[in-house]
């Protein structure tokens, strides 16, 4: 049957506690941090966010995708396109076509992807990801292997986004509206079908859902939302270039996902923040004879997450509320 | 006396394998309130013709109308949402959810927003009234009241057995097709479930499978008897009985 499914759902109440007191710590952080870990934490928001879309998929409705950048990316290279030179484009014109752009293309590749299952899934993803990487990579009329400058933010006319607190907070918010759309998302119809699709597809199909449309739908609003980082990621950075849906991209999230805890969200963005705080502490390892340890940080990161899949299945998330639990049957 | 409704039947039905026909010029009809059993040892392509039927695979040949509909060739989510409920033969439910969360979503398939409906994203699928009722009332049925709250994969076999009736019967089938429902039940659970059939039987056009022919004598209003994919027989049971091919060909194994 299927394979043992390691999953948390509902979250303990200690966990909400932590999310909280992370959500504190994020509001306060832009009065207590400099710029440059501002912009940092700024980027670990933005990839919580593109984490948390993968879940839907990987975590949500079992369909691991191995391509799931180039929605994070398409979105990027709209906002690019459509900012004038000289003048900086509309929030609410420009956030609604990128998302609508990233969410047109997981349509139709999602039309195509998700009648297949397992591994081909994950084959498939990440060749029709390749093809869109190559097609911006190999165009110098879409920036080619440069990538294209963005010299304003979007204008939000009610806020300045090139204010730098005032664009932390407005990830923040999206961070935020993203995670409870989400976790509402997981309780509704919707949401108990795909994760009935997980469990078993077969079933669900002789019950009478139309599992094809399900798994589009996730596809799609899983590319809008990856569209929503990527959008953001743009705008931060004033920059975009085909590494935004390569390979290593999608590859990070999917890691992202496992290391915090797959199938609640919560664990996308613990998973978000702990790989970026890991790479840059492997990153910065130091020189130790002639052997460059920084430079190899990718072997490490490896290491870390198989020994993490070994030891703590259901990653960061999963130990916490291991740890929180056992103190609790200490405590009683 | 009127004529009982024919909700399902099927003509002429064919699968091959390859060389190899599973299922060989089917024909056969499901009464409303009659339990129509289809015997035979194994490999006679009673599971192939079951999977026929539900849609699960598609026919070579022949084919099936449900209730008024041609429905041959249509998809399993279709032809479920056409009133045909199934079980499977080897316990097909979903092992990391709890019975009641198992009964639930197979209820909820009845009530189903469109996937690209946002309304369908938001509610709670707790929340649905009809739903729960439903599957509150297929939970009773099967008699599965005390284990609402156990992991699936964690009840015992008859329960499991129990819980794929209760879910087929939580999307409120018109007709049922049950594969080996009694299959490696105890004597008690057994029973139960026959006295279960029979209640359904009244409700419902049945087909059920089953490898043993004295289980059925007395559940069986009518009676298939497939022998290497074909039909050797199909009558009353009282008749199928004294046939003299089904004795030479099946009874006559034991």
């Amino acid at each position: 049957m299927s394979a043992p499914q390691i999953h948390i759902e509902t979250l303990p109440r200690s966990i909400q506690l932590v999310l909280l007191l992370g959500l504190a710590a994020l509001v306060a952080f832009p009065f207590v941090g400099s710029d440059f870990y501002l912009a940092m934490v700024n980027r670990m928001m933005i990839l919580a966010i593109f984490a948390m879309s993968l879940d839907l998929l990987q975590g949500v409705s079992g369909l691991v995708s191995l391509g799931h950048a180039a929605y994070f990316g398409i979105a990027g290279y709209v906002l690019a396109f459509v900012t004038p030179a000289g003048e900086p484009i509309s929030l609410y014109t420009s956030l609604p076509l990128a998302v609508g752009g990233a969410a047109l293309a997981a349509l139709v590749i999602g039309f195509l992807v998700v009648r297949t299952h397992g591994i081909y899934f994950i084959m498939v993803t990440m060749a029709f990801a390749q093809m869109v990487f190559y097609v911006f990579f190999d165009n110098k009329a879409l920036g080619g292997s440069d990538g294209i400058f963005l010299n304003f933010r979007p204008d939000a006319v009610l806020f300045d986004l090139e204010n730098k607190r005032v664009f932390y907070f407005f990830t923040l918010g999206c961070l935020v509206a993203v995670y409870l759309f989400l976790r509402r998302l997981l309780w509704s119809p919707f949401g108990r079908s795909l994760a009935g699709i997980r469990v078993n597809e077969h079933r669900m199909r002789a019950l009478g859902f139309g599992t094809f449309s399900h798994k589009l739908a996730a596809f799609t609003l899983a590319g809008a939302l990856a569209g929503l980082a990527g959008f953001l990621w743009a705008a931060q950075t004033g920059f975009v270039n085909p590494e935004l849906m390569g390979f290593h991209m999608s590859a990070h999230a999917i890691m992202m996902v496992i290391l915090g805890g797959m199938g609640n969200f919560a664990g996308a963005i613990v998973g978000a923040f702990s790989f970026e705080y890991l790479l840059h502490l492997f990153k910065d390892l130091p020189q130790i004879g002639n052997f460059n340890t920084g430079k190899h940080w990718q072997m490490w990161m490896g290491l870390f997450i198989v020994g993490l899949v070994i030891f703590a299945p259901k990653g960061i998330l999963g130990l916490l509320a291991r740890a929180f639990a056992q103190k609790e049957a200490n405590d009683a | 006396m009127r004529e009982p409704k024919v909700m399902m039947s099927a003509r002429g039905l064919t699968k091959r394998f390859g060389g190899l026909a599973a299922v060989s010029d089917v024909s056969l009809d499901l009464w409303h309130g009659k339990l129509h059993a289809v015997i035979g040892p194994n490999g006679a392509g009673k599971s192939t013709l079951t999977n026929l039927l539900s849609g699960d695979l598609p026919p070579t040949s022949g084919n099936i109308t449900l209730d008024g509909h041609d429905i041959t060739g249509w998809t399993p989510e279709k032809i479920s949402r056409h009133r045909l409920g199934r079980s499977y033969q080897k316990t097909n439910i979903f092992r990391t959810f709890t019975v009641w969360d198992n009964v639930r979503l197979a209820a909820q398939s009845r009530a189903q927003p469109h996937p690209f409906n946002p309304l369908g994203w938001l509610g709670r699928a707790d929340n649905m009234a009809a739903v729960n009722a439903r599957a509150e009332r297929a939970i009773e049925l099967a008699g599965l009241q005390n284990r609402r709250h156990t992991v699936a994969g964690a009840a015992s076999h008859g329960e499991q057995r129990q819980l794929e009736i209760a879910m087929t019967l939580a999307t409120e089938p018109v007709v049922l097709l049950l594969d080996e429902p009694l299959a490696g039940m105890g004597v008690a659970e057994a029973e139960n479930m026959v006295q279960l059939l029979l209640r359904l039987k009244k409700e419902h056009a049945m087909m059920l499978v089953e490898h043993d022919i004295d289980a059925l004598f007395t559940l069986a209003d009518h009676l298939t008897v497939m022998v290497n994919g074909q039909v050797i027989a199909s009558d009353t049971p009282t008749t199928v009985r004294a046939d003299r091919n089904v004795q030479a060909a099946y009874l006559g194994e034991h």
